[in-house]
């Protein structure tokens, strides 16, 4: 579903961000991506959604790769992916409903097929009652809820979450967190990367912690127990 | 729908910048469309007179008249030529009184040469053919002097095609300018919602789409330029034919085609300023 196969990517300016990185994450698995600031994993995820491109190796996601994918064929690859980040990225002059719409309009969905679409998903997410409000009325954990939902409202094969509970306070993260759970038993794959190592020590969910662009230690390949210290 | 109304958005964003983008693009197409219609008019006119092209070689006096009639007869087989007619002295004399009315009285007695008058045929009416023929004629021994409308019609072609140029180079200045100032309007536009933009590829828009309302804006602002240089020339023209000479106008062939031409400008204009601050957002 999505391969990464000898990946290195280099910045003219910065160096080296991902090194050498091959990783395969298979159908509605949850992973949580860790590693110090400046590991690689922002750099790791956009390359998934192809807003970068791999310097040295290949990136395949559902059938696509980074080799030879058209602008087209990645505006095709974002709607099987759902995208959320720290900040939220809502249009602040669209109400909650609409900002999930948006998602739907711009890929050119048929009308009829919007309204019920984001009222599911909204319901989803826990916010049928806020549909209405625009983003400056709503906590930080009820935005970003509707940044899942927008995410969600295309059915993506899999979930890209960069840092979704990095502005929230420990009782919103824990509601999101719980979400992203829901989403995942329900088939979604989910890659999430994170700071919050309390959130992965409590669960048993695939883990793989970066550092200097390259996997350290991956939980599918060696015990928890084998873990440098 | 939404692409239309994005497009007035920006109208509403920058209405200086687009006001003055539509402006340009009218300049633009009124230089075409006035020196169009001066070199139109003098075309009209330059048919109206290449009707009456007509080389005149005056025959030498006593040449026999047989002499003058086989030339005739020659000269009407060449392949420009319409028409080659003989003018004896007596038709000459008649004609002048008849053509100068009332100052019929110079011409008591006087003497005319003979001519052979040549018409050309349609097509072959431009200076450069009538000046060849002239000289064609001209090589007959008998003939004394040989006069058709050179100066004339080679100074209204000159105007013509200086009327011409002028349009073209005015014309693609002020489009460049409009392009130029299509661009900034663009760019604005552009990084003024560069986040909804971002926000659009992030869930799969593809480019086509987003730059969908931005062609349309430079479409719309072509078209509108278009029409305020039609409105424009039609001005001109009026005040023309009212203080100076009438005119004819452009049919509505060329008029569809000058709006095409504004809206083309608009739509490259947006096109080349869309693809390139894009990328950058
Ligand atoms: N667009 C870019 N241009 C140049 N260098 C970049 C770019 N993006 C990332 N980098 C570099 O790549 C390295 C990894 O950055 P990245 O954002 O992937 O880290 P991260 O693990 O997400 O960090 P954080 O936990 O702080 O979000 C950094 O050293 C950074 O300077
Ligand atoms: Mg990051």
């Amino acid at each position: 579903m999505i391969r990464f196969f000898n990946v290195t990517k280099s910045y003219a300016r910065t160096g080296t961000a991902v090194q050498d990185i091959t990783l395969h994450v298979g159908k509605g698995e949850f992973v949580f991506l860790t590693g110090a600031s400046g590991a690689g994993k922002t750099t790791l995820l956009r390359m998934v959604y192809l807003e970068e491109r791999p310097t040295a190796g290949e990136v395949r996601v559902s059938g696509t790769s980074s080799l030879d994918a058209t602008p087209g064929d990645v505006a095709r690859l974002r709607r099987k992916l759902g995208i959320v980040f720290q900040d939220f990225r809502l249009l602040e002059n669209r109400t909650a409903e609409q900002n999930v719409a948006f998602a739907l309009e711009v890929t050119g969905a048929a009308k009829a097929t919007i309204g019920p679409k984001v009222a599911r998903v909204l319901t989803q997410v826990g916010l049928a009652s806020k549909g209405t409000a625009y983003p400056r009325e709503l906590s930080g954990g009820e935005q970003q809820r509707v940044a899942i939902a927008r995410a969600l409202v295309n059915d993506p094969f899999v979930l890209i979450a960069d840092e979704p509970t990095g502005n929230l306070d420990d009782r919103a993260t824990r509601g999101i967190f719980q979400l992203l759970r829901e989403i995942n038993a329900a088939g979604t794959a989910v890659m999430m990367a994170t700071h919050n190592l309390e959130l992965i020590r409590r669960q048993e969910f695939r883990t793989i912690e970066m550092n200097r662009g390259a996997i350290v230690f991956d939980s599918a390949n060696q015990p928890r127990m084998a873990r440098e210290p | 729908m939404r692409s239309l109304r994005d497009a007035l958005v920006t109208f509403r964003r920058a209405p200086l910048l687009s006001a003055l983008s539509v402006t340009t693009i009218a300049f633009s197409l009124f230089a075409f469309g006035l020196f169009g219609l001066v070199a139109l008019n003098i075309r009209e006119a330059l048919d109206r007179l290449e009707d009456r092209v007509e080389v005149r070689a005056f025959v030498a006096e006593g040449t026999p008249i047989e002499t003058i009639a086989v030339a005739t007869a020659d000269i009407a087989t060449f392949p420009e030529v319409l028409s080659a007619r003989t003018v004896t002295q007596g038709e000459a004399l008649a004609r002048a009184r008849r053509e100068l009315g009332e100052f019929r009285d110079v011409f008591e007695g006087a003497v005319l040469p003979a001519s052979i008058d040549v018409r050309l045929k349609p097509g072959f009416r431009s200076p450069a053919t009538v000046r060849s023929v002239a000289a064609r004629v001209n090589t007959y021994a008998f003939v004394d002097d040989i006069r058709y409308g050179e100066e004339w019609i080679q100074k209204l072609y000159r105007l013509r095609n200086i009327a011409g140029i002028a349009g073209l180079v005015l014309g693609l200045a002020f489009a460049s300018v409009s392009m130029i100032i299509i661009g900034a309007t663009i760019r604005m536009a552009v990084l003024a919602r560069a986040r909804e933009i971002s926000i659009m590829r992030l869930v799969g828009a593809t480019d086509s789409y987003i730059r969908r309302p931005f062609l349309l804006e430079g479409f719309a602002k072509g078209v509108m330029g278009g029409l305020l240089a039609l409105l424009l020339t039609w001005l001109a023209r009026l005040l023309i034919d009212r203080y100076i000479i009438e005119t004819v106008f452009f049919d509505q062939r060329l008029a569809a085609l000058g709006l095409l031409f504004g809206a083309m400008i608009g739509l490259v204009g947006s096109a080349v300023s869309v693809g390139r601050h894009l990328r950058s957002v």
